[in-house]
């Protein structure tokens, strides 16, 4: 029976070819415009660390009190901490992990005399940050915490990096050049890319990851500045103690609380904390703490621009358009039809027949506008790659989940389109229509 | 004209009716708010930078280690560099406008105040910053050599001199007797600095309509500092037509000096433009095609239903000729109807566009919707039916009338 009915709709449509052309046309621009927004979107608010991103916590700390605030976020709070206070949550060892970081950088001289020095980012942090965030190995492993005791010159490096440097090959323990200090490479990471990168979204939120990690006290021990960015409220003293006793925050810190009853206790514990340098005297204000998890987070650092959202919402009213532009000449094309109907209703065919034949008819189309709807939004993402600037883009494309909701957003939005005219066409009084003839 | 008749067809006809004014109400919701937002965009990018854009670059210069004579190399590098063939002047500076990066900080006028009378970028530069820049000097002396010192990144001594853009001026005297006053900059609450110049205009760096500058985005201070860090940055202005050369040659000559460094961001001006406006420019692109195709989609579907309609009524028309009405007649039938429909969408529309701004103006950082949008895009919607509108009116009057007689 679908057979036939599908038959009957290949003949149909080829009927008025112009018509159907229409439709296909305006259903596949419609579907081709959601769709390139929808995987923009959906990539910029993935999800980076699937089934720990309820356990990872981003710690915010109120010190600067009810001061002018850099950040825009409404709340009064910076998304970083000072050197002060992440060092004495890093003592506390309040939650089951957990780790400062920041993002500074070196100038590496490579081995080969031909070669000019480059720049490389570096990510000071501590040994936590590896199983934290699950950052998988190629080679070797992680610093342990006798190296961060120790503020050793060790260093892990992204497999890119070690590509570069090494052409791929294990360079565990040797070393490499940075600012004319060696640095002993004690690991080589695996690929690994999280995007947003979720840890650091002070600057960019899709940069890649840092090509050297080293020890957050080796980075502290050398004066390597932060190359994100820093906030102060207030003059601090000079020199790079003044720096570090001051309140300027350029620290990110998380903790990893894997239960509903860690977070709690960390929760007390922060706040606690807080409060005690409000005792202490080094704040002068009600103790204002906040924790986060990794989704919490991206949404409080609006991961997703307001430009990305705005075209979803204008590609998703433009697909209202072609819907509604489709249902038009689906009625007229179903009405036109109307003795064709008759004859059927009069040969036999009850209504449910005639609906089935119509939405088999509409869903033909819906296939047919999804499937260019699909081309279109390959053609629709390497238009944006050229257009916008996100490093995101880069990683966007059509995955075999993207093009499946495509598909059935096309057939959904024409059926939808067809419920209508379809309705009408069995309405279809047969004796007037044969009466007409 | 014939409005009576035109709507007791369209009652036959509802559905179809009202799925064109609907489709053309959203049409012109869309195009009027993705016009407000392209113009948005487009005015935000067109923005004067206050510089000699057109033949400046930048070197980002990082050191590798430090090097034991900072500031003599530095002072070498720019003697350097001034004598290039082909340089007009440059400067050594922490950051510079259209780079989406720099230092700011709030601007005092009393050292116990809770919240900054305004907040401002500052700028490090010499006695040639103002030549290197293009700046115009409107009131006040360029910086003496003398007062150009050496700094770094923690140092914390307010400076002794300021010269900042008119708009700072401005918005902390607005009474326009800025020169000579002092001012706390730089968190310093025990030092005033002089402002000793003001110059017409020179953008922060942080341009982008969301920043936490957006507010400000004008207000600037030059500080007469050489900053002596691992990274800072090297300004240079050619004369018209020599920026491709000088950039290769002064890369040359910086490494010739001194070997153990990294040149990293080399760029000129109007690629630092193109590229800290690239996702405003981008979006107003993307909603250009959008509005396009939008606009064609709505025409061809005009074009199809309307079509179909004629082919519907072909008996009444030939019916309607063979009675005397003239092809115009028939053509102005299906304007006026089209007209109709699309007068009743336009009403619908502009409330919806106003509806959908609204919604948007609370969600995102964007302004309210200006009038001339929405009547813009009712004008743009009304004349895109009647021209979508004509094939078929067209096809509709040559319906010879003799059909009236022949069919059956």
């Amino acid at each position: 029976m679908f057979k036939y009915y599908f038959s009957l709709a290949l003949r149909s449509l080829r009927r008025n070819v112009v018509l159907t052309m229409l439709m296909i046309a305006a259903i596949g621009v419609g579907i081709g415009a959601s769709m390139t927004t929808l995987t923009v979107f959906r990539a910029m608010d993935a999800d980076p660390i699937p089934h720990k991103s309820g356990q990872l916590y981003a710690v915010q700390i109120d010190n600067w009190g009810p001061a002018d605030h850099s950040m825009d976020t409404g709340d009064k709070l910076e998304d970083q901490i000072d050197y002060v206070d992440a060092m004495a949550l890093m003592h506390a060892h309040a939650g089951a992990r957990q780790i400062a970081a920041y993002l500074t950088g070196f100038a590496l001289t490579p081995a080969n005399p031909e070669l000019k020095p480059f720049k490389v980012d570096a990510r000071a942090t501590f040994t936590d940050f590896f199983s934290m965030f699950e950052v998988p190995f190629e080679y070797g492993a992680p610093w342990g915490s006798g190296d961060d005791d120790a503020r050793a010159p060790v260093i892990v490096i992204t497999h890119e990096l070690n590509d570069k440097l090494f052409g791929g090959a294990n360079s565990v323990g040797r070393t490499i050049n940075l600012d004319n200090e060696d640095y002993r490479i004690i690991g080589v990471m695996a690929p690994w890319n999280p995007m947003p990168r979720f840890y650091d979204l002070t600057s960019s939120d899709f940069e890649k990851t840092a090509p050297v990690f080293l020890p957050f006290t080796r980075a502290i021990d050398r004066h390597l500045l932060s190359w994100g960015n820093t906030s102060c409220s207030k003059a601090s003293e000079e020199g790079w103690e003044g720096l570090l006793n001051s309140n300027c925050v350029w620290i990110q810190f998380w903790a990893e609380l894997p239960s509903a009853a860690a977070v709690e206790e960390y929760r007390r514990w922060l706040k606690n904390y807080a409060e005690e340098q409000r005792l202490s005297g080094r704040f002068q204000w009600p103790a204002y703490t906040k924790l986060h998890d990794v989704r919490a987070w991206l949404t409080y650092e609006h991961v997703v621009s307001d430009e990305t959202r705005i075209l979803v919402l204008v590609s998703f009213s433009f697909l209202l358009v072609c819907v509604l532009n489709a249902m038009g000449l689906m009625l007229a094309k179903f009405m036109g039809r109307s003795a064709d109907i008759g004859v059927r209703r009069a040969l036999g065919a009850n209504k449910r027949a005639i609906l089935a034949q119509c939405l088999i008819e509409a869903g033909v189309v819906g296939l047919a506008g999804g499937l260019l709807g699909v081309v279109l939004t390959v053609l629709g993402l390497l238009g944006l790659r050229s257009v916008l600037s996100e490093q995101i883009l880069e990683l966007t494309h059509l995955d075999p989940s993207g093009v499946c909701i495509a598909l059935a957003l096309a057939i959904a939005a024409t059926m939808i389109a067809g419920l209508y005219p379809t309705w009408r066409a069995a309405q279809v009084v047969p004796a007037w229509q044969l009466k007409a003839q | 004209m014939e409005v009576l008749p035109i709507l007791s067809a369209m009652r036959r006809n509802k559905v179809g009716a009202i799925l064109v004014a609907v489709q053309m109400a959203a049409t012109l919701a869309i195009l009027s708010n993705a016009l407000f937002i392209i113009q948005q965009h487009l005015a935000l990018s067109s923005r004067p930078s206050g510089i000699d854009e057109a033949n400046l670059f930048a070197i980002s210069n990082q050191w590798v280690g430090t090097p034991p004579d900072e500031s003599a190399l530095l002072q070498t590098d720019l003697a350097a560099l001034r004598a290039l063939p082909g340089v007009i002047d440059a400067y050594a500076t922490n950051s510079y406008p259209l780079t989406n990066s720099g230092w700011g900080d709030g601007a005092d006028l009393k050292p116990d105040q809770t919240k900054s009378s305004t907040h401002m970028a500052r700028y490090f530069g010499d006695e040639h910053t103002l030549n290197t820049l293009g700046v115009k000097l409107l009131a006040g002396r360029n910086f003496t050599a003398a007062e150009v010192v050496d700094r770094m990144y923690n140092d914390q001594a307010a400076p002794t001199a300021l010269i900042i853009s008119r708009a700072m001026a401005d918005s902390m005297f607005p009474h326009g007797d800025a020169l000579g006053k002092s001012i706390y900059t730089s968190g310093n609450k025990a030092q005033t600095s002089p402002i000793v110049g003001i110059v017409e205009r020179l953008q922060s760096p942080w341009v982008s309509g969301s920043s936490w500058a957006a507010g400000w985005v004008e207000n600037t201070a030059i500080e007469p500092y050489h900053y002596l860090a691992k990274s800072f940055c090297y300004l240079v202005r050619t004369q018209p037509g020599q920026l491709e050369n000088v950039l290769l040659l002064s890369q040359q000559k910086l490494f010739e000096i001194h070997r153990a460094r990294v040149l990293d961001k080399v760029q000129t001006l109007t690629e630092a433009r193109r590229e800290v406006y690239r996702d405003d420019r981008g979006l107003a692109l993307i909603l250009a095609v959008v509005c396009a195709v939008l606009l064609a989609i709505t025409a061809f579907g005009i074009v199809g239903l309307t079509s179909y309609w004629v082919a519907q009524r072909r008996r009444q028309i030939g019916i309607r000729r063979a009675l005397g009405a003239t092809r115009g007649a028939v053509v102005r039938y299906f304007q006026t109807e089209n007209l109709m429909i699309a007068a009743t969408g336009a009403v619908v529309g502009i409330v919806l566009a106003i509806t959908l701004n609204l919604w948007m103006v609370s969600s995102f950082q964007l302004e309210r919707l200006h009038n001339s949008y929405a009547v813009g895009g009712a004008v743009i919607v009304l004349l895109l039916g009647q021209l979508a509108v004509l094939w078929p009116a067209l096809r509709a009057a040559s319906i010879p009338p003799a059909l009236a007689t022949r069919s059956v």
